[in-house]
């Protein structure tokens, strides 16, 4: 009973509009940018037989900070994972529907995974710099893609990556010690510092402030907002303040269903589903 | 109803007497077993530590035609059973390599017999009454001293206690160990490189891997049946040669490397090969810029402790012919050569009391080599620990 009425709140106005233009958020903000990134249409994940992804449709815009939120297991690493395929890496793994980036599906045969990680990258959860000098930390990924060959350009490079994130006055003497000798909240800027040294299109943040400390998020978060001028950011957060202040879209996840997705002001003001609703203002996990 | 405390307290008795127990136990253990070791180290270091010496005695040698036909006649009557016949047998040589030691008569230490050198270390000498009378009378004047034994380090096996040394066994386990290495290190290190970063994990990699595991227990011995079986009357390689001892070794070694390069590969947390893929490695740029760098101190120390198990293995060799009887240091892979611990095991089969101390001292410089590759094993690991 209680259950059908939820679900006949759910197929109200918002479903409509989901219908009529699948992946669009809801309302768009127009002051943004909307050419497209990133079109994910009728995306289905299963590990094994856990169907972990159901019939996901989003636009993803370019240099716009989207956020995707949602209780814990509801699919949201998941999802950031299909879009530079390091679900690849996982064992078991059945993907079904597009993901498309610059007109070309990133799951077909033709297309390489690491080109793909190379326009797409990615910073994780828990700072996981390389056990490796500062310097190596961001020169070792343009090197290898060939992106530099004379060494002053590459230190032009490691400079320009780690003015970007905000980084550089705290290491620029330091360049030679191990990343992992940083702070916490300094390793994960390294993290980005690494991920914009390649110049990727996007910018995949799983929890990317989850494991620090306020004035680290605070920072990082300022970071994004100065990122998204050159960067497509997608991130996940469980923190609803983080994405209300720095997303300019939101995607609410729910048990591996894209409930709604808006932009950031409408879904936090007025949520058109009551999951939606019920997750901003605390009522749920 | 709830328990006093005086209740709660006689209760707990029992159990703290009952630990109690048990820590006197494992303590009385322990101390055995340290009681074991220290016998075992003091009994070798009593009976090898004389090894290290060997008498020599001071006596005219006079460099004439008749030395040159026979060596005896250059030493007086009276020293002549005293001094050693090896050392006798050198003469003609040197007298031809210096003509101008012809013809001249010099006060020389020279290498003893073994029966003197037993004599001086107060064991049980083959010493007649008279030539007992003479060494005693040499050493009142000081001309028959116990000195530092180079030629134990320097020279191979002998017949005559006297010259045996452990030079030529330590070469043959150098090459042999050489050997063992450069087939062992790089087929191990990519076998586990292979299962643990690119292979799926199915059915025939796990029969793999329990095979391997299983390899890793089979009896040392079983190894020198099969390396005779395969490398000698096979594949035609040259008995008692480093170069089968080191390949049949290797059948030993392989697992131990696979298993040990395996665990420090897996101890690599996966948050560093998230981090190689994000940036867009492929699986060999991974493993080869990320994870081998990381893990390449445990990989040494485990392939250090394969090789020093490998150092200590008899029981193979013997089975391929390597407990020769090898006089000459020999630097080469294809000649007939032997190992410490074979020669160990030959030189306590001997007879002649004088080789039970070259037995200790062979086993002494063994576990001193053993000791400095584990020690070497735990300093890489201690230096390169680091955790991520
Ligand atoms: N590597 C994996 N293997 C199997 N199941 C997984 C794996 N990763 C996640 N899952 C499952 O997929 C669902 C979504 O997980 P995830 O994407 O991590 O959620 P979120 O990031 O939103 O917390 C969960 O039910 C989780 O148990
Ligand atoms: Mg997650």
């Amino acid at each position: 009973m209680i259950n059908e009425q939820i679900a006949r709140a759910e197929t109200g106005a918002p479903k409509q509009a989901h219908d009529s233009s699948p992946g669009q958020p809801v309302r768009v903000n127009e002051d943004a940018n909307h050419d497209l990134s990133i079109r994910v249409r009728d995306l289905n994940l299963w590990y094994g037989k856990n169907q972990a992804l159901k019939n996901v449709n989003i636009d993803i815009f370019q240099k716009n900070v989207t956020a995707l939120i949602g209780p814990s297991g509801c699919g949201k690493s998941t999802f950031l994972r299909c879009l530079n395929r390091m679900n690849d890496l996982i064992k078991n793994v059945r993907i079904e529907g597009l993901v498309e980036m610059d007109g070309r599906d990133v799951n077909e045969a033709k297309m390489d995974e690491i080109a793909l990680r190379r326009r797409v990258g990615m910073v994780f959860q828990k700072p996981n710099p390389f056990p490796k000098s500062i310097y190596e930390n961001i020169a070792y990924a343009p090197r290898m893609h060939d992106l530099v060959s004379r060494k002053s350009d590459q230190d032009e490079l490691v400079e320009q990556a780690l003015r970007d994130a905000g980084l550089w006055n705290e290491v620029k003497d330091k360049l030679a010690e191990p990343g992992t000798s940083l702070s916490g909240g300094q390793q994960q800027r390294l993290c980005i510092a690494r991920a914009i040294a390649v110049k990727p299109d996007v910018i995949l943040m799983d929890e990317p402030t989850s494991a620090l400390d306020p004035i680290s998020t605070a920072t990082i978060e300022d970071l994004m907002d100065k990122l998204k001028q050159q960067f497509t950011i997608v991130t996940v957060t469980h923190n609803m303040q983080q994405a209300a202040r720095v997303a300019d879209y939101t995607a609410f996840f729910h048990l591996g269903e894209l409930i709604e997705y808006n932009d950031t002001r409408m879904m936090f003001s007025n949520p058109h589903t009551k999951k939606a609703e019920d997750y901003i203002t605390g009522r749920y996990g | 109803m709830s328990q006093s405390f005086d209740e709660i307290t006689a209760q707990l008795k029992r159990r703290h007497r009952k630990s109690a127990r048990l820590k006197w136990v494992s303590m009385s253990a322990l101390i055995l077993a340290a009681a074991f070791l220290v016998v075992f180290i003091s009994d070798m270091l009593i009976k090898g530590l004389p090894a290290f010496q060997q008498a020599q005695i001071q006596v005219e040698v006079t460099y004439s035609e008749q030395s040159q036909q026979m060596p005896p006649a250059a030493v007086n009557e009276d020293v002549r059973r005293l001094v050693s016949r090896g050392f006798l047998r050198t003469l003609p040589r040197a007298m031809k390599q210096n003509p101008e030691l012809m013809g001249t008569t010099r006060m020389e230490w020279v290498l003893a017999d073994s029966s003197v050198d037993q004599y001086l270390k107060g064991n049980h000498s083959g010493l007649k009454e008279s030539q007992r009378t003479v060494v005693d009378k040499l050493a009142e004047q000081g001309r028959a001293e116990l000195k530092f034994n180079t030629r134990f380090f320097t020279s191979g096996d002998s017949k005559m206690p006297e010259l045996a040394g452990i030079a030529a066994a330590a070469m043959g386990t150098v090459m042999t160990m050489i050997v063992t290495m450069l087939v062992c290190f790089p087929i191990g290190v990519m076998t586990a490189i292979y299962l643990e970063e690119f292979a799926t994990d199915n059915w025939l990699t796990q029969t793999i891997e329990i095979n391997i595991n299983n390899l890793a227990a089979v009896p040392s011995i079983l190894f020198g049946l099969l390396g005779l079986a395969i490398y000698i009357n096979f594949f035609g390689v040259p008995r008692s040669t480093p170069i089968v001892g080191g390949l049949t070794l290797a059948l030993m070694t392989l697992p131990v490397i696979i298993i040990a390069t395996r665990t420090a590969l897996r101890s690599v947390p996966d948050t560093i090969r998230q981090a190689a893929f994000g940036v867009g490695c492929s699986r060999w740029q991974v493993v080869r810029d990320h994870v081998l760098p990381v893990s390449l101190p445990g990989i040494l120390t485990g392939s250090i402790i394969g090789l020093a198990q490998a150092m200590g293995e008899t029981a193979p060799l013997i089975i391929i012919g390597m407990v020769a009887f090898i006089p000459d240091v020999s630097a080469s892979f294809t000649d007939a050569s032997t190992v410490m611990p074979a020669q160990i095991f030959t030189w306590a089969g001997e007879p002649d009391r004088a080789f039970v101390e070259k037995t200790a001292g062979g086993i002494l410089v063994l576990l001193a080599v053993l000791i400095s590759l584990n020690a070497t094993a735990v300093w890489l690991r201690k230096k390169f620990e680091r955790r991520w």
